[in-house]
């Protein structure tokens, strides 16, 4: 009878310890990001593995999206006499929600995934530890660069792909359905707004990666020091990061675009 | 010691981090530039004029201003005057417009069938031209669907009773 009960208040403490533990680590992490304006090289070399290489991802997967959203988009608005109007459908739609949120999707797979778990197996083979006993903190040496240079890259990345997008849908509307030149590019500059959609978009891609990075470098930090737990680990970042990513995306467009 | 073969490395991450940076920002610059509307900020430079109306049906702010159909401005700013109750409409004309007769009468169409409002300008035979802080004396308001509708199926005389 009250073993079931138990279980679930076991399962509830550790939920909330787990909560607890993640937002102190935050602060730490946060306290030691000035510190790194001494040692840009430690991000550097982080912004090269979590940002350059997934570049090609990035671009590839925002081309195609573009060219589908160009081939959709136009075979929707053919029927209303406005396809004139692709360009602003393309744009838009990149802009505002899938150049942040997608690219932020291919970077909990791509990259955060890689965070954990790099950091997951320095501390099963006891480097972090290691690092400890030298009294160097690796929360400010491990943890700090790669958070930054999350935070950094993925705001680039979804510029990126949004951009990429744009040229794509271009390519698809323009040159093979034959949607006009000109109209492509008036329409969207006279609808896309710097402030509200451009800058909303970046705003959104910077919560993005704060979140996702965060999530991964933190169930890194976390992971049960086994082979095992280090790949759980891995899972449950791609998986808790992209329902966050969808879920603050909801509750950032609510905010943003109701006007 | 650090080996050559290590120097080399670390050229490359930041020779690559370097062209990430650069792509990433030529990116932002050209979503500002080629896709937003920054460059009508940028060559918004010109003169501001005011139209009042009756009604303004579904005008935004940075609608069109055509003349003949050639873009020649933009709605800056939409206000209502509680002293007249009528909506007062701020126009930017780009400055190399600048021979508009003052008796031009402006009027908002509707682009298509149920395309977006904008204002259209008819020149008038003045030969004094609008200057900054001008206002347009002759207006058109928009046609209201509902009210072109309602005018054919009751007829003229039942339009008026349900105001």
């Amino acid at each position: 009878m009250l073993g079931p009960l138990q279980s679930l208040g076991r399962q509830g403490l550790s939920f909330f310890q787990r909560l607890g533990r993640g937002h102190l680590f935050l602060l730490y992490v946060v306290a030691g990001i000035p510190a790194l304006v001494l040692r840009p090289r430690l991000v550097i070399a982080q912004i090269w593995s979590v940002g350059v290489l997934s570049l090609l991802i990035i671009l590839v997967s925002g081309t195609f999206v573009g060219m589908v959203l160009g081939l959709q988009g136009y075979h929707t608005l053919v029927d209303f006499g406005a396809e004139e109007s692709l360009g602003v459908l393309v744009a838009l739609s990149l802009v505002r929600e899938l150049g942040p949120v997608v690219s932020a999707l291919l970077f909990a797979g791509r990259a955060g995934s890689a965070l954990t778990a790099e950091i997951g197996l320095m501390k099963a083979t006891e480097q972090l530890d290691g690092m400890a006993m030298m009294a160097v903190d690796p929360l400010r040496r491990v943890v700090a660069p790669r958070f930054l240079a999350g935070i950094l890259s993925l705001p680039l990345l979804a510029a990126i792909f949004s951009a990429v997008g744009v040229v794509g849908g271009y390519f698809v509307g323009v040159s093979l359905l034959g949607v006009d030149d000109g109209a492509f590019w008036s329409q969207m500059q006279d609808k896309v707004d710097l402030l509200d959609d451009i800058a909303n978009g970046i705003i959104k891609s910077v919560v993005f990666g704060i979140v996702v990075t965060w999530i991964a470098v933190f169930e890194g930090f976390d992971a049960v020091p086994t082979s095992e737990g280090v790949g759980r680990a891995t899972t449950r970042t791609v998986v808790h990061s992209s329902l966050a990513v969808l879920g603050l995306d909801f509750l950032l467009t609510a905010l943003m675009f109701t006007g | 010691m650090i080996s050559r073969s290590e120097i080399m490395h670390t050229k490359t991450v930041e020779i690559g981090v370097g062209i990430f940076v650069a792509i990433g920002f030529a990116a932002l610059f050209m979503l500002a530039m080629q896709v937003s509307n920054l460059s009508t900020f940028i060559n918004a430079d010109g003169y501001e004029i005011k139209a009042n109306f009756q009604n303004i049906g579904g005008l935004k702010v940075r609608a069109p201003v055509t003349m003949a159909g050639v873009r020649i401005g933009q709605v800056k700013q939409i206000d209502f005057d509680s002293d007249i109750y009528e909506a007062v409409v701020t126009l930017s004309i780009f400055a190399k417009f600048d021979r508009i007769p003052l008796d031009t009468s402006a009027s908002i169409l509707t682009a298509g069938l149920l395309g977006e409002q904008y204002i259209g300008f008819d020149a008038g035979g003045e030969e004094e031209y609008l200057r900054e802080g001008d206002q347009i004396m002759l207006t058109q308001s928009a046609v209201v669907l509902e009210q072109l509708i309602g005018q054919f199926m009751f007829g003229q005389g039942s339009g008026d009773k349900k105001e």
